[in-house]
C-alpha cells in the first residue's frame, strides 16, 4: 500500500469519475451526482483515517484502467468499475463507503429524500406511541417461564 | 510509595461502577483505576451532521478500528466474531444498545435441565434483589408482565411503539408468536437527573441527551459523592502478590505514562471477559507461572460471545429508520430448549427498527441490493426508511477451545501484551442460528418484506464477552467461588461477565451488574472474615 497521504490530481480525477458511476445525477429526483464539486470537496476534506485505503483503491483502479478512467470508452469504463468492485477488497469498499457517506449528508440529497438538514441532537424526533392493544393476543395466550429446580 | 487503599477496583464500566457504589457505604478507602477518561456528551456523534460517518472511524464499536489512546488492540483474526467494546468511565455502557433483558431462572440450571455445560453455583432468586436495585439505579423503561420473561418492575413506561413496532407486532400476531416491549435503559421520562429520550436514533455510540443509561451518569456520580476515588487514564499492567500469595496491589501506567505501584488490601477486577483474563495472564509470576488465579487452567477459556443471526428486509410502509432507539421489542418464543428443533438451549430475539441513510446506502451497496448507476436513486428510495430487522441472540455454550490468550507479538501503547482470541461457532450454535434465520424469514415475509438480507453471524457482533473466569464451587473447574472470590488468591475478586458459567440467550449487562451488586453484598456481609 502506498504511504502517500494526499491524492494526486490523477487520483482526484479518477475518484470523481468513479463517484459519478456510483451515484450519477438525477433530474427526476433533483439531486447531484457524487462527482459534484461540493461533495468531492467534502470527501477530500474528511478523508482522514480512510486516506490510505482510498489511495490504495485508486491505485488499484488505475492499474485496472491503464489510463485515466474518464478517458475510457463507456463500455470499457463500466467493465473496469465492475472489476474494481469485485477485486478491490477492503480498499474498494472503503472508497465506496467514503463516497456514500459524504453523498448522503449533502443538503440537496437529504432535501430530496425528505430528511431534515440537521444533526439528530438536540431536536430529536417524535414517535407515535402506537396501539398497545396489539399486545392483547400475547397477553391472552399467556405462558410460563421454564421452571428451574 | 503510595499508601495502600482498602479496595482497588480495576475498570469503571458496568460492573466496576456497580461494585464501587455498593461498597462505598462501608466507608473504606476505595480506589478505581480506569484506562479511559470521562466522556464529553457534547462531542457525541449525534451532535453533528456527520453522525453516521463517525461510526466507521473514531466511534467504531471495534477498538481495533477506533484506535483511541484509551483502547488496547485485540487480535481477533482467528474468530468469525470480532470483539467490540468501549474504554472510558462507563465502559461499554457508553456504547451499547441499552437492551435490558435478564437471564432467565432456567439459565442458571443448564446442566440439570438440559444436561449440557454446568449449573451456576447461585440461582436467579439470589440475584433478584440486585436486579431490582440495579434497574432502579440504571433507570429502566418497559412494561411489566411479559409472560415469557422474568417479572420486572421498570420504573418508567416502555418506549413508544413507533412505526416499526406496529409492523412487527402485527406480523408476530399473525404468526401467533410471542413479542413484548423490551426493557431498556432508555429513560422515557425525566429520571434522576437524566432527561427523557427524544429519539436521537443513534443510541449505540453514546447518547448526547443522556437518556440512555451509562454508568458514568448513573452509578459513578453517586459513588464519587460517597467517597470513592476514580483515577482515569490509568492502565493496569499487572496485579502483584506478596509472599503469602495474596494480592498486594497493582502496577499501572498513569496519565503521563509513568509506571506506578498502588498497594491494596483487596483487588477487584472489572475488565470484561477479554480484559480480565488478559490482566490475569499478564500477572504471571514465579508463584503463579500460568497466570494469577489460574490453578484451574481455566483463565481465558470458555469464551462465549452470543453469535447473532440477523436477518432483515424492506417493507412497503415507512419504518422508524434512524428516528428512534434501534431496539424496542423482543421475543422469547424460542428461548427454551425444544429438542425437536435440532439443538439444545435457545435464543432471544431483538427486533431492529431501521437504519440511517448513510448506513443504509453503505450496507446495501455491500450486499449488492443497491446498484451503481442510473437506478441507484430509485432503489435507494425503496430501501431507505423501510428496513425492518430480526436478530436471534443465540446462547453460546462454554467450550474450552474458545479462549483468550496473550498475543506473542501484539502489544498496546504501553507495551503490555494484547489479548488474542481463538473462537469458533459450535455446531449447536450454528443450528440455532439457522433456526433463527428461518423464523426471521417467516416473520419478514409475513410483514411483507422483500430484498431480504442476512448477517450471520454479525461479524462485528462480539459485544458480550463472557465465561473466561467462570464461577463455581470446585476450584479445579472454576476460577472464582460462588461469591466472586478467586479460589487461589483470597483477596482477589472478579465481578464482570467473565464469571458467567453459561451465557443465556439475552444481552447480559443487566445480569452482569446484578452479579456485581450481589458480590459486593456478599463482601459486605463477610468483612470480618473476608479472607478465610
Amino acid at each position: 500500500m502506498s504511504d502517500q497521504l494526499t491524492l494526486t490530481p490523477r487520483q482526484r480525477d479518477d475518484l470523481r469519475t468513479i463517484a459519478a458511476m456510483i451515484v450519477p445525477p438525477s433530474e427526476e429526483y433533483r439531486v447531484p451526482g457524487a462527482h459534484d464539486d461540493i461533495i468531492q470537496a467534502d470527501i477530500l476534506a474528511t478523508l482522514g483515517r480512510d486516506t490510505k485505503q482510498v489511495v490504495a483503491a485508486l491505485d488499484h483502479l488505475a492499474r485496472l484502467a491503464g489510463m485515466p478512467l474518464a478517458d475510457l470508452e463507456p463500455a470499457a469504463r463500466d467493465g473496469v468499475a465492475q472489476q474494481f468492485r469485485i477485486s478491490g477488497g477492503v480498499a474498494a469498499a472503503t472508497l465506496v463507503r467514503v463516497v456514500l457517506q459524504c453523498y448522503y449528508r449533502d443538503d440537496r440529497v437529504l432535501r430530496s429524500l425528505g430528511l431534515e438538514l440537521r444533526a439528530p441532537f438536540p431536536g430529536g424526533h417524535v414517535l407515535p406511541d402506537g396501539d398497545w392493544s396489539l399486545l392483547d393476543p400475547v397477553k391472552a395466550r399467556g405462558g410460563a417461564l421454564r421452571r428451574a429446580p | 510509595m503510595k499508601d495502600p487503599v482498602d479496595v482497588l477496583i480495576i475498570g469503571a464500566g458496568a460492573s466496576g461502577a456497580a461494585v464501587a457504589w455498593s461498597l462505598a457505604e462501608t466507608k473504606m478507602h476505595i480506589l478505581c483505576l480506569e484506562q479511559g477518561g470521562w466522556m464529553n456528551p457534547a462531542e457525541y456523534p449525534s451532535t453533528g451532521r456527520d453522525w453516521e460517518a463517525k461510526f466507521y472511524g473514531e466511534w467504531s464499536s471495534s477498538p481495533n478500528v477506533r484506535g483511541r489512546p484509551e483502547d488496547y488492540p485485540i487480535n481477533d483474526d482467528n474468530s468469525p466474531i470480532k470483539v467490540v467494546n468501549y474504554n472510558a468511565v462507563g465502559g461499554s455502557t457508553v456504547m451499547y444498545t441499552a437492551h435490558w433483558p435478564r437471564l432467565h431462572p432456567s439459565d442458571f440450571k443448564v446442566k440439570t435441565l438440559d444436561g449440557v455445560a454446568d449449573d451456576w453455583p447461585i440461582d436467579y432468586d439470589a440475584l433478584t434483589p440486585f436486579f431490582e436495585e440495579n434497574d432502579r439505579i440504571m433507570g429502566t423503561s418497559g412494561l411489566s408482565g411479559d409472560p415469557l420473561s422474568p417479572l420486572t418492575h421498570p420504573p418508567m413506561p416502555q418506549q413508544p411503539m413507533g412505526l416499526s413496532g406496529a409492523i412487527i407486532g402485527k406480523a408476530m400476531n399473525k404468526l401467533g408468536w410471542h413479542w413484548w416491549p423490551s426493557d431498556t435503559t432508555v429513560a422515557t421520562m425525566d429520571y434522576e437527573g437524566r432527561a427523557r429520550c427524544i429519539n436521537l436514533g443513534h443510541c449505540t455510540p453514546a447518547c448526547a441527551q443522556g437518556a440512555k443509561s451509562s454508568t458514568d451518569i448513573t452509578y459513578w456520580p453517586h459513588a464519587i459523592r460517597a467517597g470513592v476515588e476514580l483515577r482515569t487514564h490509568c492502565r493496569v499492567r499487572e496485579i502483584t502478590t506478596d509472599e503469602n500469595g495474596m494480592a498486594s496491589g497493582v502496577v499501572y501506567y498513569d496519565k503521563d505514562g509513568v509506571e506506578q505501584f498502588q498497594p491494596a488490601h483487596v483487588v477487584i477486577i472489572a475488565c470484561n471477559g477479554v480484559g480480565t483474563p488478559r490482566l490475569l495472564l499478564n500477572s504471571a509470576s514465579s508463584r503463579f507461572p500460568n497466570g494469577l488465579a489460574n490453578s484451574s487452567g481455566l483463565v481465558g477459556k470458555n469464551l462465549m460471545f452470543h453469535p447473532y443471526a440477523q436477518i432483515y428486509g424492506y417493507v412497503q410502509e415507512p419504518t422508524d429508520s434512524n428516528r428512534a432507539p434501534p431496539t424496542c421489542l423482543w421475543s422469547k418464543q424460542w428461548y427454551d430448549t425444544d429438542l425437536s428443533r435440532g439443538f439444545v438451549r435457545g435464543y432471544g430475539v431483538q427486533f431492529v427498527r431501521g437504519a440511517g441513510p448513510v448506513f443504509e446506502a453503505v450496507v446495501s451497496e455491500q450486499k449488492g441490493i443497491l446498484p451503481w448507476g442510473a437506478d441507484h436513486h430509485r432503489v435507494f428510495r425503496k430501501l431507505n426508511g423501510h428496513r425492518l430487522g430480526f436478530s436471534a441472540i443465540c446462547e453460546d455454550l462454554p467450550e474450552e477451545h474458545n479462549r483468550v490468550t496473550l498475543d506473542p507479538v501484539l502489544k498496546d501503547s504501553h507495551g503490555i501484551p494484547a489479548p488474542k482470541i481463538d473462537y469458533t461457532i459450535s455446531e449447536n450454535s450454528r443450528k440455532m442460528m439457522e433456526h433463527g434465520l428461518a423464523r426471521g424469514r417467516e416473520f419478514l415475509e409475513t410483514a411483507g418484506a422483500t430484498d431480504i438480507c442476512v448477517n450471520s453471524p454479525i461479524p462485528w457482533g462480539g459485544w458480550h464477552l463472557l465465561g473466561t473466569a467462570r464461577m463455581g464451587t470446585d476450584p479445579e473447574r472454576s476460577v472464582v467461588n460462588e461469591w466472586g472470590r478467586s479460589h487461589d488468591v483470597k483477596n482477589l475478586f472478579i465481578v464482570d461477565g467473565s464469571i458467567f458459567v453459561t451465557s443465556g440467550g439475552v444481552n447480559p449487562t443487566s445480569t452482569i451488574q446484578a452479579l456485581a451488586l450481589y458480590i459486593a453484598d456478599q463482601m459486605k456481609q463477610r468483612l470480618a472474615n473476608l479472607f478465610d
